[in-house]
C-alpha cells in the first residue's frame, strides 16, 4: 500500500495530526508525489520552516497560490508530470478576504474590518487558523484548475481541533444564540425559567456593558452576512464528509500519539468522515537482526582494533534498539487497531527533512510500492 | 511560601510559571519535571494542564478537580466551561448559577471568541492566589502552567489583556486586567519556553521570545530537550565510515547508527549555538532519553542541578 492507492479517486487530502509529528513535510510530499504521476496539485501549508518552504519556492510568505518549478524536482531526479501548487497560509488576509466577498459593499466590508471584536476574532485569538484553514480548502475545492488539494493542518495539541475550532467560530458568528440572549425578550432568557429583567441585569454585571454594546454593533454590522457564513460552514461540513475526501493521520511512533491516533480514527468514523490511513514518522526501525550485544561488540572490536570505541558503538546501537522496540511495539499496536487502514512508516533521518532532497528521500517511501520499501528499509542509513 | 517550604529553586520561587513550546518538543514532560522537582522540595505545587494532554475517553473525565499524584503535588486539568460555571457561581451567586445552568447561555460563552481562553487562564490566576476564591480550598506555593504549543500559548497569555481592552469597563475588563497585571508581573509568573535543537523549535522559540517581549515578559530559561550526545569525534565518525567498507553482517548495522549519530549531534549544534547566543546562561539542555517512556525522575534530577 502507498499513497497514490490510499488517495485514488480522491479530491482532497487532509493530513491531520497533533503539533510536531512532521504533518507540514509530509503534506509536501504527498503533493509533490501526487503531482509527480501527472495530477494538478494544491498544497496549503501551515508554519513551514522557513527551508521547506524555500524548498517549495515559497521565499516570499504569500497566501496565493504559487506554482513550483518542476526543474528543480527534475535536477534532482523526479519527473513532476502534473502541476504543483502551493502556498502559506495567512489567517488575517483569508478573513479579510472572506469579508470581502461577503459584504454587500466595500464600506460595510471596511467597517466591519475596523471593529474591534472582528480584528480579535480574525486575528488573535486560537482557532482563526483552523477556520481560515478549512475556508481556504473550500475555496480551492471550488476551482477546477485543481485535481486535488492537500491541506496541511494548523499545530494543535488535538488532531481534532482543526475540525471543532471551526465549528465553534462558526457557531459564533452564526450568532443565533448571542442575538437571542441580547435581545430583552429572547427566547434564551425565557428557557432559564426566570424573570428577564434580573437576568439581563446578571449579565451585565458578568461582562460589562461595553462588551455587550460592541457584541450588539458587530452583528448589527453582519446583518444578513451571517447566512453567507452560516451556509458556508454547512458547505464545508458536505465536503469534508464526502467521499472525495480522505484523512490521514500523521503521527510519531512515541506512545502518546500512537495512542492519538486510534482514538482519532474512531472520532473520524463517528462523524461520519473518511479516515483512510496513517504516516508513522521518525520510525527507528530494528536493525539488529537479532543480534546479542556482547557478540555485536566483540566483532567491532575486532573490526575496529579499539575496544573502547568498540563499545561506545555497541552502546549506542544498545539505545537505537530500545527505541526500535518501542517503535516496533506501537507500529503493531496501531495495525492491530487499524486493521482495514494502512499505515505507512516513514524512517527517522539524520537530519531534518528541509530541502529538495529530503522531500524526495520521505517520497521514496510514502510513494514506493512495498516491496520497493522494504529494499529500502534493509539498506535504510546507506 | 505558604507551606512554609524553601524553595529549591529561583525558578520556582514564582508563584505561576508558564511552561510553553512548539508541539512534539516535551512541554508535558518538562512541566511534570518541574512539579517533581518542587514536591521533592517540600513545596505544594500542581501543575494545571490547559489542554489534557491526551483525548482518550477516559482522560476526558472534564471538570476541574484538583487531583493528589503524591504529597505535595497535585494535577488539574482545566476544562473552560466547569471553570465558567464556577466563575458565575462565585461571582454572581443564585443568578450566575442560573445562567451556567442555562444552556443556550453555556453555548454563547463557549463560543465567544476567546472565552475559553480567558476562563481557562482565569483559574490558573485563582489556582495561583493565596487566598483562593473557590470555596475551602488550600492554596498552592507554586502552579506550573503546562501551556498550549507556542503560537497559541502566546495568545492564551495575552488573552486577558486582550479582553480588558475589548470590554473596557465593567466586571470582566477589572478581573482581565487583573489577571493581566499578575502575569506582567516578573516576581509572580516566569514563563519557561521548551525547545529541541531542530529547525522549526529553534525559531519558534526565538520569535516566542520576541513577541513576548512586545508585552514586556521576558523567557526565564529556555530548556532544550531531546539534545543527542557527543559520543563520536569527528575523526572517529571519519574511522567508522572507514570500517564501513569491509564490515561484516554484525557490525555494518551498528556502524551505521553510529554514524547516523554522529551526523545528528553534528546537526543539531549550529541551533545549540544559536540558542545560546540568544539566550545564553538561560539556556539549559536535557538529554535524548533513550527509553520507551519518559523518565520524569531523571530529567528533574538534571533540571535541577542545572536551574
Amino acid at each position: 500500500m502507498n499513497v497514490p492507492e490510499l488517495l485514488a479517486g480522491k479530491r482532497v487530502c487532509v493530513c491531520a495530526g497533533s503539533g510536531g509529528v512532521g504533518k507540514t513535510t509530509t503534506s509536501a510530499v504527498i503533493a509533490l508525489g501526487m503531482a509527480a504521476q501527472g495530477l494538478k496539485v494544491a498544497v496549503i501549508t501551515i508554519d513551514p520552516a522557513k527551508r521547506l518552504a524555500a524548498a517549495l519556492g515559497l521565499e516570499q510568505l504569500s497566501n496565493d497560490l504559487a506554482q513550483v518549478p518542476a526543474e528543480r524536482f527534475a535536477a534532482a531526479g523526479l519527473e513532476v508530470k502534473g502541476e504543483l501548487w502551493a502556498s502559506m497560509l495567512d489567517p488575517k488576509r483569508t478573513f479579510d478576504e472572506l469579508i470581502d466577498a461577503a459584504a454587500p459593499t466595500p464600506e460595510r466590508a471596511g467597517a466591519i474590518k475596523e471593529n474591534l471584536v472582528y480584528q480579535q476574532i480574525s486575528g488573535a485569538v486560537a482557532g482563526s487558523q483552523e477556520f481560515t484553514a478549512v475556508s481556504k480548502l473550500y475555496e480551492l475545492f471550488g476551482d477546477d484548475r485543481f485535481d486535488l488539494i492537500v491541506l496541511d493542518t494548523p499545530p494543535s495539541r488535538h488532531a481534532l481541533d482543526f475540525l471543532e475550532a471551526p465549528r465553534r467560530l462558526n457557531a459564533f458568528l452564526e450568532g443565533r444564540a448571542l442575538q437571542a440572549f441580547l435581545k430583552p425578550t429572547g427566547v434564551g432568557l425565557r428557557m432559564v425559567g426566570l424573570g428577564v429583567a434580573p437576568l439581563v441585569g446578571a449579565l451585565k454585571r458578568i461582562t460589562g456593558v461595553d462588551l455587550i454594546s460592541d457584541l450588539t454593533h458587530f452583528f448589527g454590522l453582519l446583518g444578513p452576512m451571517t447566512d453567507t457564513f452560516s451556509a458556508r460552514a454547512r458547505a464545508v461540513e458536505v465536503l469534508l464528509r464526502s467521499e472525495a475526501t480522505a484523512f490521514l493521520l500523521v503521527t510519531s511512533a512515541q506512545d502518546g500519539p500512537i495512542a492519538e491516533a486510534s482514538w482519532f480514527r474512531d472520532a473520524l468514523e463517528r462523524e461520519g468522515m473518511a479516515f483512510c490511513g496513517a504516516v508513522v514518522n521518525r520510525f527507528h526501525h530494528d536493525l539488529s537482526g537479532g543480534a546479542d550485544r556482547a557478540s555485536v561488540e566483540a566483532a567491532l572490536a575486532a573490526a575496529l582494533a579499539d575496544p573502547e570505541l568498540a563499545a561506545r558503538v555497541a552502546e549506542n546501537f544498545a539505545d537505537y534498539g530500545v527505541l526500535a522496540a518501542r517503535d516496533e511495539a506501537n507500529l503493531a499496536r496501531l495495525e492491530a487497531d487499524l486493521r482495514s487502514q494502512p499505515v505507512l512508516p516513514v524512517p527517522q533521518f539524520d537530519s531534518d527533512i528541509h530541502d529538495v532532497v529530503g522531500l524526495l528521500r520521505v517520497h521514496r517511501f510514502l510513494f514506493g510500492s512495498d516491496s520497493e520499501r522494504e529494499a529500502l528499509i534493509a539498506g535504510l542509513l546507506s | 511560601m505558604v507551606s512554609g517550604a524553601v524553595s529549591p529553586l529561583p525558578l520556582l520561587e514564582h508563584r505561576l510559571i508558564f511552561v510553553t513550546g512548539k508541539g512534539g518538543v516535551g512541554r508535558t514532560t518538562v512541566a511534570r519535571a518541574l512539579g517533581l522537582i518542587a514536591a521533592r522540595a517540600g513545596q505544594r505545587v500542581i501543575i494545571a494542564e490547559l489542554t489534557p494532554a491526551s483525548q482518550a475517553p477516559d482522560s476526558r473525565a472534564g471538570g476541574i478537580a484538583e487531583v493528589k499524584l503524591a504529597p505535595g503535588l497535585f494535577t488539574i486539568t482545566i476544562d473552560p466551561q466547569a471553570a465558567m460555571e464556577e466563575y458565575l457561581r462565585v461571582k454572581a451567586g443564585a443568578l450566575g448559577s442560573a445562567l451556567a445552568a442555562s444552556r443556550i447561555f453555556g453555548a454563547l460563552a463557549m463560543a465567544t471568541p476567546g472565552m475559553r481562553e480567558l476562563l481557562a487562564i482565569g483559574k490558573v490566576w485563582e489556582l495561583a492566589q493565596v487566598q483562593r476564591i473557590r470555596e475551602r480550598a488550600a492554596p498552592y506555593d507554586v502552579v506550573i502552567v503546562d501551556a498550549p504549543a507556542t503560537g497559541h500559548g502566546v495568545a492564551a497569555l495575552r488573552t486577558p489583556r486582550t479582553f480588558a481592552e475589548i470590554a473596557r469597563v465593567g466586571p470582566i475588563a477589572r478581573q482581565a486586567s487583573t489577571i493581566a497585571a499578575t502575569i506582567a508581573d516578573p516576581e509572580f509568573t516566569a514563563v519557561v519556553g521548551v525547545a529541541q535543537p531542530e529547525e522549526l523549535p529553534v525559531s519558534e522559540t526565538l520569535s516566542l521570545a520576541r513577541a513576548l517581549e512586545k508585552d514586556h515578559l521576558r523567557l526565564a530559561y529556555v530548556i532544550t530537550n531531546m539534545c543527542y550526545p557527543e559520543r563520536f569525534s569527528e575523526a572517529e565518525i571519519a574511522r567508522l565510515e572507514s570500517a564501513r567498507q569491509d564490515a561484516g553482517t554484525l557490525t555494518d548495522a551498528p556502524l551505521r547508527a553510529a554514524i547516523s549519530e554522529g551526523r545528528r549531534a553534528a546537526a543539531q549544534r549550529p541551533y545549540l549555538e544559536r540558542l545560546r547566543a540568544a539566550f545564553g546562561e538561560r539556556l539549559v539542555t536535557l538529554p535524548y532519553l533513550f527509553s520507551a517512556e519518559p523518565d520524569i525522575r531523571s530529567l528533574a534530577d538534571r533540571l535541577g542541578t542545572q536551574l
